[in-house]
């Protein structure tokens, strides 16, 4: 089905099911337990993971793939975020002229950047990339100000001209008439599961974006680019120039973190310059890190990771602390809350460091290696033959 | 190798899929009615204190985060509650908001939009918030009060100084207690014509973002309207580290002011690299030369130490003013942290209770009722003297301090000495004033969320 061969059908299936069921199965706590605090199904986080997703498996193309480092992918982010608000200024909040046009015009911007900076490889392509996003931010943040408006954000004022908006159009982003923030709220028992609708139009746009890589990942073009990765002076040595090759997939990246860009905006009508900065495309590579660079799913799940301890641990301050520990003796418990204090609200990054160094050491592979790990220790017939046959050797993102 | 197994049997799986998919979200038609977005159902409320927890503002979110804490506590009835006995409103009674027991949930701004933004989201969506306070840049104050006006919840600003936050970029459910660029420029001016002469000419460096040009602007405007002369204005980078570049040029610009529109460590290294350059023993055009800094707070002014020594500047609110709230707030504040509160806090405290007071006095948490009481609201005992919320623009007027580095200060924490009250009708302006976006700048409809 869809051009995929069994295996790959039943994962883009399972893929589809997740995403689909991700407000219920992030829900999993009851409201009024504790641990509702880690319950992530609320609107703004689910879109958050879908859109990080898509922006990481477009990076997973270009980095796990070629194995090309880009420090440079928030650049587009922030192009597609600007394009979609300058949209809504325009001509309305139907967010669909945005999207495409943002995806067009950080294809472009991709091609300028990429056949400049592809020039090089290794070190020098990733400094180059951080070069070009760095001056695109600190552009958008103070000379390009007219356009960006700066460190306060593009944001949609009433007397904006907006030409193609009807009398009775929506008021905020909308895509012909269904508006991305209503939800629907159900209530089962003590849970409470919210289906929003821009998370849902996430998540179809997420699908497509992941399909679209599954198909490149098993193509000829996907070949090659590997092929790139694994010996790029061979790939010379046989006639062939890998040079058209990698800016297409430095392009096609480009394009998807346009996209996500985009439907940051699409979400939450505002464009801001440190979206651009060299930290959100530093996230990106631990985001693919994290999860497992060249693997498919893996990018998605750092995504989810990174942006699960962005929103929910950062949250977590003293107060919650003392109410989970109110059971002990005094004593026992400012001695636990003490201990946990750095790990928990503004020492999310510490947590999350400990983490990302864990994963590194441990499992080189990412979480998806992880996973593969526990799999294989419950498989009930362990396959004697593959432990005498040769591995394929990790590479230098892995 | 491309794969292509497009059959009828295959196209119609694929079909039948994705119409369950898209279809599984409208099978659920139940939803909760509610009559404005997050309306308190039990018997608590919760407030969203959204503050910068890391990044370059960190310490100043730590001392909003102090203050609201305490706000809540006096609040809800515990301890000794602070400005709620001076208050001139006399609404609150120590039971919570209209009887529910008020609690809290934190977030980090990061000092970034986004991460403002996406932590502001949160509390609406998954904590239920009702009204959003703190935040100690303009951007962000910007970029989270357009998104409470949206998501229609109230919106109180807390340290944010540029003129955009009630003027181009004012919303109807967005409320600024801190004052703006424009009053430090009026509330300057005075001040450094009496100390420094109508006849000078200054030197600005502006930090490169909207509050910087804002600032720049302002006390441009006022203190050409005394005589001086602006000789340049210099754009540097935000978080720049090293300004000597910048201030090498000063020395041989023929001026004989040096005007820093800069905040947070920025002010503190360039403040402390023009020190070092001499510039404020130098003399030109027969005149000693100055440093002006317009916006001042306690966390720079330690950063800066003996350097601060004699400059000028301006400030929202100072835990050395004799009146009684501060007092009481100063003494609750002290007994639970031992140490004064910055101005940020106060501005955070007193937004957390005029809200309540808000709330109590309309009866409702309905966001519009609570935008009607605000509009027009009066009240004293807050520290700032009597006090006025605009309605036209949300912006609260009061006296404005101007403070100068103290020359002989005892403790880390009264580096700054109070040289000048200035009244509220001398930095009082129009509404529609070209720096506030002019007539274009409306406030828009309140969002209740319904």
């Amino acid at each position: 089905m869809f051009g995929l061969n069994p295996r790959d059908t039943r994962f883009l299936l399972i893929v589809v099911f997740l995403t689909l069921a991700t407000p219920l199965l992030l829900q999993p706590f009851p409201e009024s337990s504790g641990l509702a605090q880690f319950n992530a199904g609320y609107p703004d986080l689910m879109q958050r993971f879908a859109i990080f997703g898509i922006f990481a498996i477009g990076f997973n193309i270009l980095f796990g793939l070629t194995g090309y480092l880009s420090f440079g992918h928030a650049a587009f982010l922030g192009v597609g975020s600007y394009t979609v608000v300058w949209m809504y200024k325009l001509l309305g909040y139907n967010i669909l002229p945005g999207l495409v046009l943002a995806m067009v015009i950080s294809g472009l911007f991709a091609l300028l950047i990429g056949f400049i900076s592809l020039r090089r490889s290794g070190i020098y392509f990733s400094i180059l990339t951080l070069a070009f996003a760095q001056m695109s931010y600190n552009l958008a943040y103070s000379v390009l100000t007219p356009i960006t408006n700066g460190e306060t954000g593009l944001q949609v004022y009433s007397n904006d001209p907006q030409v193609l908006m009807g009398a009775n159009a929506p008021t905020s982003p909308h895509i012909f008439g269904l508006v991305m923030r209503d939800s629907v709220q159900l209530p089962v028992g003590d849970w409470l599961f919210t289906f929003n609708i821009g998370y849902y139009f996430c998540a179809i746009v997420a699908i497509l974006a992941f399909y679209i890589s599954l198909r490149i990942f098993r193509s000829p073009f996907g070949m090659m680019l590997r092929a790139i990765k694994t010996n790029q002076t061979r790939l010379n040595y046989t006639g062939l120039n890998p040079r058209p090759y990698t800016l297409a997939a430095f392009v096609i990246s480009g394009i998807y973190a346009g996209l996500a860009g985009g439907l940051l905006a699409a979400m939450d009508p505002l464009a801001g310059a440190e979206r651009m900065q060299w930290t959100a495309s530093g996230e990106v590579v631990l985001m693919t890190i994290l999860g497992g660079a060249g693997t498919l799913m893996g990018p998605v799940l750092g995504a989810g990771f990174i942006k699960y301890f962005e929103n929910i641990f950062s949250k977590i301050n003293d107060n919650v602390l003392h109410a989970w520990f109110a059971f002990l003796p005094d004593g026992l418990e400012n001695f636990l809350v003490a201990l946990m204090h750095p790990f928990v609200g503004k020492g999310w990054h510490l947590t999350l460091g400990i983490l990302f160094m864990l994963v590194v050491i441990f499992l080189p592979g990412g979480l998806i290696e992880g996973g593969q790990r526990i799999a294989r220790l419950f498989r009930r017939r362990p396959d004697s033959d593959s432990r005498h046959q040769p591995k394929p050797a990790p590479h230098v993102g892995e | 190798m491309t794969n292509s197994y497009l059959t009828r049997r295959g196209v119609l799986k694929t079909g039948a899929v994705a119409g369950a998919g898209v279809a599984l979200p409208t099978i659920f038609t139940a939803g909760r009615a509610s009559a404005f977005t997050n309306e308190p159902m039990g018997g608590t409320v919760k407030l969203g204190f959204n503050v910068p927890q890391t990044g370059p503002y960190a310490e100043e979110g730590l001392d909003e985060l102090r203050a609201q804490e305490l706000a809540v506590e006096h609040l809800n009835g515990m301890g000794d509650g602070g400005m709620l006995n001076t208050f001139s409103s006399k609404a609150l009674d120590g039971t919570g908001i209209l009887g529910k027991k008020v609690e809290f949930v934190t977030g980090d701004t990061q000092t970034k939009s986004d991460a403002a933004r996406a932590s502001a989201k949160s509390m609406i969506e998954k904590d239920g918030v009702v009204m959003i306070n703190g935040g100690s840049s303009s951007g962000v104050a910007v970029a989270v009060q357009g998104l409470c006006q949206e998501a229609g919840i109230i919106f109180m600003a807390g340290l944010t100084h540029s003129n955009d936050t009630t003027g181009k970029d004012r919303k109807r459910n967005g409320f600024r207690h801190f004052f703006n660029a424009y009053m430090s420029g009026a509330a300057l001016a005075p001040v450094l014509e009496k100390a420094y002469g109508n006849d000078r000419r200054a030197y600005h460096l502006t930090a490169d973002y909207t509050w910087g040009y804002t600032q720049q602007e302002s006390i441009q405007a006022s203190t050409e309207a005394l005589g001086w002369e602006t000789a340049n204005n210099v754009l540097t980078p935000v978080g720049a580290g090293d300004f000597s570049s910048y201030i090498a040029p000063v020395l041989n610009a023929g001026v004989d002011v040096l005007v820093l529109n800069h905040y947070g460590g920025d002010m503190v290294n360039s403040l402390t690299q023009a020190v070092q350059f001499g510039l404020r023993d130098k003399q030109v055009n027969g005149k000693n030369f100055e440093i002006v800094v317009p916006l001042y707070s306690e966390l720079m002014a330690e950063g800066a130490g003996a350097n601060i020594k004699g400059v000028y500047g301006s400030m929202n609110w100072n835990w050395q003013l004799q009146d009684e709230g501060t007092k009481a707030f100063v003494k609750s504040f002290g007994e639970k942290y031992g140490r004064p509160p910055s101005n940020s806090a106060h501005t955070c405290y007193v937004q957390v209770l005029l809200y309540a007071d808000a709330v109590a006095r309309a009866g409702s948490f309905n966001p519009c009722a609570v935008v009607e009481a605000l509009e027009g609201f009066e009240f004293d005992g807050m520290g700032n003297g009597p006090t006025t919320y605009r309605a036209e623009d949300h912006q609260c007027f009061k006296d404005v301090l101007v403070m100068k580095g103290a020359e002989n200060p005892t403790t880390q924490f009264d580096v700054l000495e109070v040289v000048e009250v200035t009244p509220r009708a001398q930095v009082e302006y129009a509404p529609e004033h070209p720096m506030f976006g002019g007539a274009e700048a409306t406030l828009g409809e309140c969002n209740s969320g319904a």
